[in-house]
């Protein structure tokens, strides 16, 4: 024992030398990080307000799952379990990094609760923690270097590949836990030679091997080699500490904080301005971003957040078909401006737009909201929202495509994209033939009903979208549904309009909507449109619950209220595709697949992109009218993807994605090879209806009569 | 630059489907939605790009009655500085050279440099723009999809002839142009903008405002009347082709190169 406090006091008098030398960078590392951190606060005070200090314990799950937890991380297996490592290594090194810091001024500190066998505990795990972070440091450089992995390429037009600036600090990481180590060896051999048994029962770790590999060194060596590694290991830690704020790795600072302040309540929007109601908004000088400054603090956190991983861009599907937009680039550009105009030194800021500069029209209008990207950020960074916000500031200055205007001109004069007419929205329902199958109350101030079918503009309008109409209304008609639709009182959702960035208009079209709704007395809410459905349970206010068909289906039939006839060819093979305002947005994946697996006989594959990491078809609403620049449809790659899965009928449940789809087969040259079909027309076919006069009701004697009304 | 843009409210007819009424003496009016003419919005388009870049004001007049102050607040939610309704009774019925004649009261009330008109109303005859040139004296261009402000109180302007080509012409200020649709890319108004710009005033002039002598606009004027609309007879049904893509793809092209389509 004295023999070890000897030698423990030689060992810290190596680190007493350097006392002052260490303290100064401690001093100098600390007050040059907190300047740092003080400049980069400075854009986020200037920032739009973002009210993001509500529901703390909703708040704190979020960061015990995707922070703590690393949930998101293994969607890329060999990434997502190397980050989880290093993850892990980071928070176990943490306290260890804290008290080595310490020593090197105050030679006996021992951290707190880490004392003892704790303290013994402490360090043996921390000795493989090391070891683990420096191996996967050599991994992550050769993925970097050799293996390459596509996502992490930078496209010339989005500036240069951060490869040199990603390699150099981790091989910065790599020295830390290497000089760390070298520390903790050094220190076990001069113990070993005062012959001291040291704790290192490590075996294999990175210290172990320093202190077998100077079992012989002399004590000089040793002491040189101590002193050493605590000074590389002291300047690496307050140099990547400073350094990181300039780079991707200043998530490591800011990830705590941008998943705190996470986004809660997914398929809502931001509201142009926090803190302004709709009645003020006329107030309101300027609407959603024009500057740098227009965005709020958090999507400013987001950009400084941003690992630059890729995963975003590698599932966008408007990047994936050549649009001009990648997600990742939205990010990383906005932080390059951050950086360029809000120096470390002197005056900051310059207020200059951010259309034409930063962002291309092309590039903001390119994204179909479908959310893959922020389904895949384990940081949880933001997309829609600040699309949407640039898109608001893009309508506010008059600058909205040609092929846009019009639809817009037409939902303000008629309510609906195509310039219709209002008495003729529910023409799909009225038609003699199908009101003998299947009659459809239309709902106003005097003829009420328990449920509202909100049909909205394609559905009631496009001639092929109809037919998803009328099997709705057949399905609820079948349950005995005592409902009705709004007919000529029903607008357009606006769901798209609001999506697009035009508030004011979405504002006129969901007034309008509300009072129709309320007026016709329902108390629930049916709809076959995802992009409706989401209006309404987020965009609009006190309307009624609502329901997509699939949810209703999916009860029915496990109420056993609604049966099925097998399906009539056994060699069909169905893929369901997520619309991705039903998936992503509302996590509705389940109740259609059940409705699918009720059906007798239904042969259903998986695509390799499902459920949450659905493909979007190509975007709904305005994004029909829009015309993208891209070298292919999203819709085609779709279509290719259910073929890869084996199927040749692709179930949706959503008309837009009908849309998408149907003209896609017939891009695809796939027309008689493959076919599309609506959830509620497929159910509606198939239903087997009690039917006293048939005895043997086949779905082949049943299907004429299903529908008679198309 | 002073720039006075002349518009007109038509029954949009993307918005619309304009049938006949029972009588025949008109369109059937009753659902009809309105807007600014199209070629008259890109007009107001490129006088404020006229004007952004070389100053001045865009004043936006139409000749009509109260219902058409929604497109003048339309344009000026677009920025224009300013708009005229010019509306009396004593209006109603004009003809093409009666309108010109009250559009020509206004010029003169004013000082402007350049006027611009739709190249034709949706529901109009192209008349308006040269006969409104010809009283004032004015030079005139139509069909014009290009325009650019030179030294001297001059413009150089073009209009698409045969083939694509582009025709240069070079033209005196004071003049009147009469704008082809595809000019530049009108920028988006939405509801947002109409209402910051409710409260503006929008002045109305009529007759005695103007200094017209009202025997000379109106029906009792107007030297050309509508006497009556009529719906043609349908003709020979379209040839629907029947067959396999393919077929039909080859079917099309034979036809097309059969009827000279395809050279």
């Amino acid at each position: 024992m004295a023999v070890e406090m000897q030698s423990a006091v030689q060992m810290g008098s190596w680190l007493v030398r350097g006392r002052l030398l260490f303290l100064i960078i401690q001093i100098l590392g600390v007050a040059c990080f907190s300047y740092i951190v003080a400049r980069r606060l400075v854009p986020l005070l200037r920032a739009q307000r973002d009210l993001r200090f509500d529901q703390p314990v909703a708040r704190l799950g979020k960061l015990l799952k995707f922070w703590l937890g690393q949930w998101k991380h293994p969607r890329y297996k060999t990434a997502g379990i190397l980050h989880i490592f290093i993850f892990a290594g980071f928070i176990l090194l943490a306290a260890r990094a804290f008290t080595v810091l310490m020593v090197g001024v105050s030679q006996n500190f021992v951290m707190p609760g880490l004392s003892g066998r704790v303290g013994h505990i402490y360090e043996a795990t921390t000795d493989y923690a090391a070891t683990v972070v420096f191996l996967c440091m050599i991994f992550a450089i050769l993925r970097r270097l050799v293996f390459k992995p596509a996502r992490y390429a930078v496209p010339p037009r989005y500036g240069k590949a951060h490869t040199a600036d990603a390699v150099f600090l981790l091989v910065l990481i790599a020295i830390l836990m290497v000089a760390d180590s070298l520390f903790e060896g050094a220190k076990a051999a001069a113990l070993a030679q005062h012959g001291q048994p040291a704790e290192l029962g490590t075996v294999l770790s990175l210290p172990w091997i320093f202190k077998a590999a100077l079992a012989s060194a002399s004590i000089s060596v040793l002491g040189s080699l101590y002193f050493g590694a605590y000074l590389v290991h002291e300047v690496t830690f307050y140099f990547l500490l400073c350094y990181r704020p300039f780079g991707i790795q200043f998530h490591v600072e800011t990830s705590l904080f941008n998943i705190y302040f996470a986004k809660l309540n997914k398929g809502t929007l931001k509201p142009v301005r926090w803190g302004v109601s709709d009645e003020h908004l006329d107030e309101v000088k300027s609407f959603g971003v024009k500057t740098f400054e227009d965005f709020t603090w958090k999507h400013m956190l987001d950009f400084y957040s941003c690992a630059d991983c890729g995963r975003c861009s590698d599932n966008c599907p408007a990047n994936a078909v050549g649009r001009p937009l990648s997600p990742r680039f939205i990010t990383t550009k906005a932080r390059d401006y951050a950086f360029r105009h809000y120096p470390m030194f002197g005056g900051s800021g310059n207020g200059k737009p951010l259309i034409g500069s930063v962002y291309s029209d092309d590039e903001i209008w390119s994204c179909t909201t479908c959310g893959a990207c922020e389904e895949e950020c384990p940081l949880l960074v933001e997309y829609i929202d600040k699309i949407v916000d640039l898109r608001r500031g893009m309508v506010d200055d008059g600058n909205v495509p040609q092929s846009l205007q019009k639809p817009l001109k037409a939902l303000e004069s008629r309510g609906n994209p195509y310039g219709k007419m209002e008495r003729k929205r529910a023409e799909w329902a009225t038609a003699k033939d199908y009101q003998q199958v299947c009659r459809l109350k239309t709902l106003d101030k005097k003829n009420h009903a328990d449920t509202l079918y909100f049909v909205d503009s394609i559905t009631s309008y496009d001639e092929r979208m109809q037919s998803i109409g009328r099997a709705t209304a057949k399905i609820l008609d079948h349950i005995g549904e005592n409902f009705g639709i709004l007919g000529a009182a029903e607008k357009d959702s606006g769901h798209e309009v609001r999506r697009f960035g035009e508030e004011t208009l979405f504002m006129a079209l969901r007034d309008h909507n509300v009072d129709a709704i309320k007026a016709c007395g329902a108390t629930r809410i049916v709809t076959a449109d995802p992009h409706a459905y989401n209006a309404l349970k987020h965009d609009y206010k006190d309307v009624p619950p609502v329901e997509h068909i699939s949810q209703v289906l999916a009860r029915e039939v496990k109420a056993g209220k609604i049966r099925f006839n097998p399906v009539q060819n056994r060699n069909d093979v169905y893929a369901y595709h997520d619309p991705c305002y039903l998936g992503r947005h509302n996590q509705v994946y389940d109740d259609p697949r059940a409705v699918l697996d009720a059906i007798p006989g239904l042969k259903r594959v998986e695509m390799t992109r499902s459920r949450d990491r659905s493909f979007c078809c190509g975007g709904g609403g305005l994004m029909l009218f829009y015309e993208p620049k891209e070298e292919q449809r999203m819709g085609v790659k779709r279509v290719q993807m259910a073929a890869e899965a084996g199927a040749n009928v692709i179930v949706t449940a959503c008309p837009f994605c009908m849309t998408n789809i149907e003209d896609a087969i017939k891009v695809a040259g796939l027309e008689g090879k493959m076919t599309a079909i609506d959830l509620a027309e497929l159910a509606d076919q198939q239903i087997a209806r009690e039917r006293p006069t048939v005895e043997a009701t086949t779905a082949s004697e049943i299907q004429p009569e299903c529908v008679a009304g198309r | 630059m002073e720039i006075l843009v002349c518009a007109k409210r038509v029954p949009d007819t993307s918005e619309n489907e304009i049938a006949l009424n029972n009588t025949g003496n008109d369109i059937e009016r009753d659902e009809l939605v309105y807007s600014i003419n199209e070629a008259d919005n890109y007009a107001v388009e490129e006088a404020l790009q006229i004007v952004a870049k070389a100053g001045g004001n865009v004043t936006v007049v139409t000749v009509g009655g109260e219902d058409d102050e929604e497109i003048l607040r339309r344009q000026m939610a677009m920025g224009a500085n300013q708009g005229v309704l010019i509306a009396d009774d004593a209006f109603e019925g004009s003809d093409g050279r009666g309108v010109a004649t009250i559009l020509k009261a206004l010029v003169q009330k004013g000082a402007y440099d350049l006027i611009l008109t739709g190249v034709q109303a949706d529901d109009g005859a192209a008349q308006v723009g040269g006969m409104l040139a010809a009283m004032l004296d004015y030079p005139f261009a139509s069909l014009v999809n290009s325009i650019e402000v030179l030294e001297g109180r001059k413009l150089k302007v073009s209009r698409e002839i045969q083939g694509g080509n582009k025709e240069i012409s070079e033209i005196d200020l004071p003049c009147v142009l009469s704008i082809q649709t595809g000019i530049n890319e009108p920028r988006y108004v939405g509801m947002r903008g109409i209402r910051a710009v409710a409260a503006l005033p929008i002045p109305t002039y009529g007759v005695a405002e103007l200094g017209l002598d009202a025997r000379a606009v109106g029906a009792a004027a107007a030297k050309v009347k509508r006497v009556d609309y009529f719906v043609p007879t349908l003709g020979k049904g379209a040839e629907m082709l029947e067959g396999s893509r393919e077929e039909n793809l080859e079917k099309l092209l034979e036809l097309l190169a059969a009827k000279g389509g395809l050279k």
